[in-house]
């Protein structure tokens, strides 16, 4: 899951990582009670999940708290790369010296942990990386050890930071660590005029695996976030997520499902999502997703796709008949069973007769079934 | 013969008392496997009965091993457990830890991984179906019914995938079929995979899934170029995913312009590989490929 920017910065400022006074609001009358508090010149920062948001005109300086009233009222409500802003983040001003910048993250390739620094900080990093790569030093981490001071400056004198950012360094791996993160990153990460070293801006990514050891970490859950569908499949603890085209699809196992809609693509249409129910899936759990997926009006056709392994296709195949006790069927329904009690599963689906439903034998065929509406 | 899996290996199952557990080791019996004990320290010295067998639980793997001679592990335990579990499999000496438990934090798969590699151990897994050599021995979840012994060898990051391809394939039958998982750190990898069935006489043929995501399949090819005689037969799943969304496997994200199916494709097929667009395709290749064998 990835943070909100004052959500980086309040687990930053939790393990030591040193951060500017800052507040967050939904309205422009506590920007303006917030940035009287803070006093001086504040920065207005929109809350978005995306990166750009100050070339969209997400990050004004305000003068005041009339100021900061102002420029967040204009803020608030924007939209940056189809994200609504929903709070800013008002913070104290620094007198910037030099920028860096600075992650922990996972190396998939060398399966451990990298650390990232450059002295090219405030730049969009992938840009650095691209066109100046001798710009960027990539350090990996041994995982026993994790990031020691010495260690920390190692770091930092392979991304030509200076020595005064070690502590940081050693206390961004804390966040990295105790946080159970995937990504901390800290762009820029600054030393003022006077020599101090700041973390202004930054970017968290947490394993939402590790929930059971963070409890805390379910604050930042937002039920409402992203699309309404997926929000839907998320309270009934379905792995859902919404895609352009027309043709639903529910299929068991990751792989499986990606290939589904492969494959329906391949026969010429768009799939309207992706739904694993997961391996040994109950009856409940099939008639769960077909209700959200029957709750899409992009929807022109399903396609349910299962190669029982663990799960039973008899299953499947009664959660089908659930649903369709409670939910009108007015779209055509492609099926395919194979595997796990495909026999017995294809027996309780005939014998509903349901004259909406249609089972095909291959993935080809039952794809290409359920691509027909989307085509004609 | 067949890859990591064999008559010989006798297995072990940490979390065997539970209900998956239970449901699985009676499974892998039925396919043969040669389950030696369960682990789990409040049962030591009490037994299961799987329909007349009598299988002992030890208190430690180090028990286990001293006593039946078990050189592999199934892992079942819950997330929270499964560093304890194979941090304590590798110390014992097991020869390989098959790691089926889905959602183990990342943190905890790069801390086991790295140690378990440091002690010369196999890790398969996490969040993966295990590892069958059907008709002999089956080591994690595989349904040992859907097909038979043969020459066929496959190594997948997908569960179902596997199941799926196997079907197509079924009266031909598999030496091994290996599913590495989909997290974005594993143990074993497709090039372990690759290398393992070039050196075992008894494949004449690999089989290798991947999809989105990391760029495992792309070092695969290089692999496969430098190193690979026998045919190899691809196919990778994600081609419609959008970027930057996580597609059920904790590791199938495109992230930016990198992990997509795509450039997957295109680096197997550069190595020499066909790649089918569908899983029935695929199957086609595989028995094509035989066929000009």
């Amino acid at each position: 899951m990835d943070l909100y920017e004052y959500q980086a910065r309040e687990l930053f400022k939790k393990h030591g990582v040193p951060v500017l006074d800052a507040s967050v609001v939904s309205d422009p009358q506590a920007a303006r009670a917030a940035a009287e508090l803070l006093g001086g010149r504040v920065v207005v920062k929109a809350q978005v999940k995306t990166g750009g948001r100050g070339k969209a005109g997400g990050v004004k300086l305000a003068d005041g708290p009339e100021d900061a009233a102002r420029l967040s009222r204009s803020i608030l409500g924007m939209d940056i790369k189809g994200h609504t802003v929903g709070k800013v983040m008002l913070a104290q001003t620094a007198d910037i010296a030099d920028e860096f910048y600075v992650s922990y993250l996972l190396d998939r390739t060398s399966r451990t942990w990298l650390a990232m620094a450059s002295r090219e900080g405030g730049m969009d990093i992938e840009e650095v990386a691209a066109t100046k790569p001798e710009a960027l030093a990539k350090v990996p981490i041994d995982p026993a050890e994790g990031v020691t001071e010495a260690k920390a400056a190692e770091i930092a004198e392979a991304g030509g930071l200076p020595a005064e950012t070690v502590p940081a360094l050693v206390a961004l791996w804390d966040v990295f660590t105790k946080e159970d993160a995937l990504l901390v990153e800290v762009n820029p990460l600054v030393r003022t005029g006077d020599g101090q070293i700041i973390a202004i801006d930054g970017k968290v990514s947490l394993d939402d695996n590790a929930r059971f050891r963070h409890t805390e970490h379910g604050d930042y859950d937002d039920p409402a976030e992203g699309d309404a569908l997926e929000a839907k499949a998320r309270a009934k603890g379905l792995n859902y997520v919404k895609l352009d085209g027309t043709v639903g699809i529910i299929g068991n196992g990751a792989g499986l499902v990606m290939s589904t809609l492969d494959v329906v693509a391949h026969y010429g249409a768009d799939p309207a999502n992706f739904l694993d129910i997961g391996g040994g899936a109950s009856a409940q759990v099939m008639a769960d997703g077909l209700d959200v997926i029957l709750g899409d009006p992009d929807v022109s056709s399903v396609f349910v796709n299962v190669f029982g392994g663990i799960t039973a296709c008899d299953a499947v195949a009664n959660g089908i008949v659930q649903a369709l006790e409670t939910v009108e069927l007015t779209k055509p329904l492609v099926v395919r069973l194979d595997g796990n009690n495909a026999e017995l599963g294809r027996s309780i689906l005939d014998a509903a007769a349901n004259p909406l439903v249609t089972q095909l034998d291959t993935m080809d065929g039952a794809a290409q079934r359920a691509a027909e509406p989307a085509r004609s | 013969m067949a890859i990591f899996l064999t008559a010989d290996s006798k297995v072990v199952v940490q979390g065997m008392t539970g209900s998956e557990g239970m449901k699985h080791t009676r499974r892998m019996l039925d396919a043969g496997t040669d389950v030696v004990g369960g682990v789990n320290p409040r049962k030591a010295g009490t037994a299961v009965d799987f329909g007349g067998r009598e299988i002992p639980v030890f208190g430690t793997v180090k028990e286990a091993i001293a006593a039946t001679g078990a050189d592999v592990t199934v892992v079942f335990v819950p997330p929270r457990f499964v560093r304890d579990a194979v941090d304590e499999a590798v110390d014992a000496g097991i020869g390989l830890a098959v790691v089926i438990t889905e959602g183990v934090p990342v943190h905890d798969t790069v801390a086991f991984r790295a140690r378990a590699e440091a002690a010369g151990v196999r890790i398969v897994g996490p969040n993966c179906p295990g590892l069958i050599t059907p008709g002999v021995s089956n080591a994690g979840i595989i349904p040992a019914d859907i097909t038979r012994p043969g020459r066929i060898g496959l190594v997948s990051k997908s569960g179902t995938l596997t199941y799926q391809l196997m079907y197509e394939l079924r009266d031909l039958g598999f030496s091994s079929c290996v599913g590495i998982g989909g997290d974005p750190v594993i143990g074993t990898t497709h090039i372990d995979c690759l290398q393992a069935f070039q050196d075992d006489p008894d494949t004449d043929l690999i089989v290798m899934i991947g999809e989105i995501g990391g760029d495992a399949e792309e070092r695969a090819a290089a692999y496969v170029r430098e190193h690979v005689t026998k045919p190899v037969v691809g196919y990778v799943a994600g081609f419609t995913a959008p970027e930057g969304k996580t597609m059920g496997h904790a590791g199938a994200i495109v992230s930016g312009s990198s992990g997509t199916a795509q450039a997957k494709k295109e680096a197997l097929e550069a190595a020499g590989v066909a790649v089918g667009r569908t899983p029935s395709e695929t199957a086609r290749l595989v028995r094509d490929a035989l066929a000009a064998g």
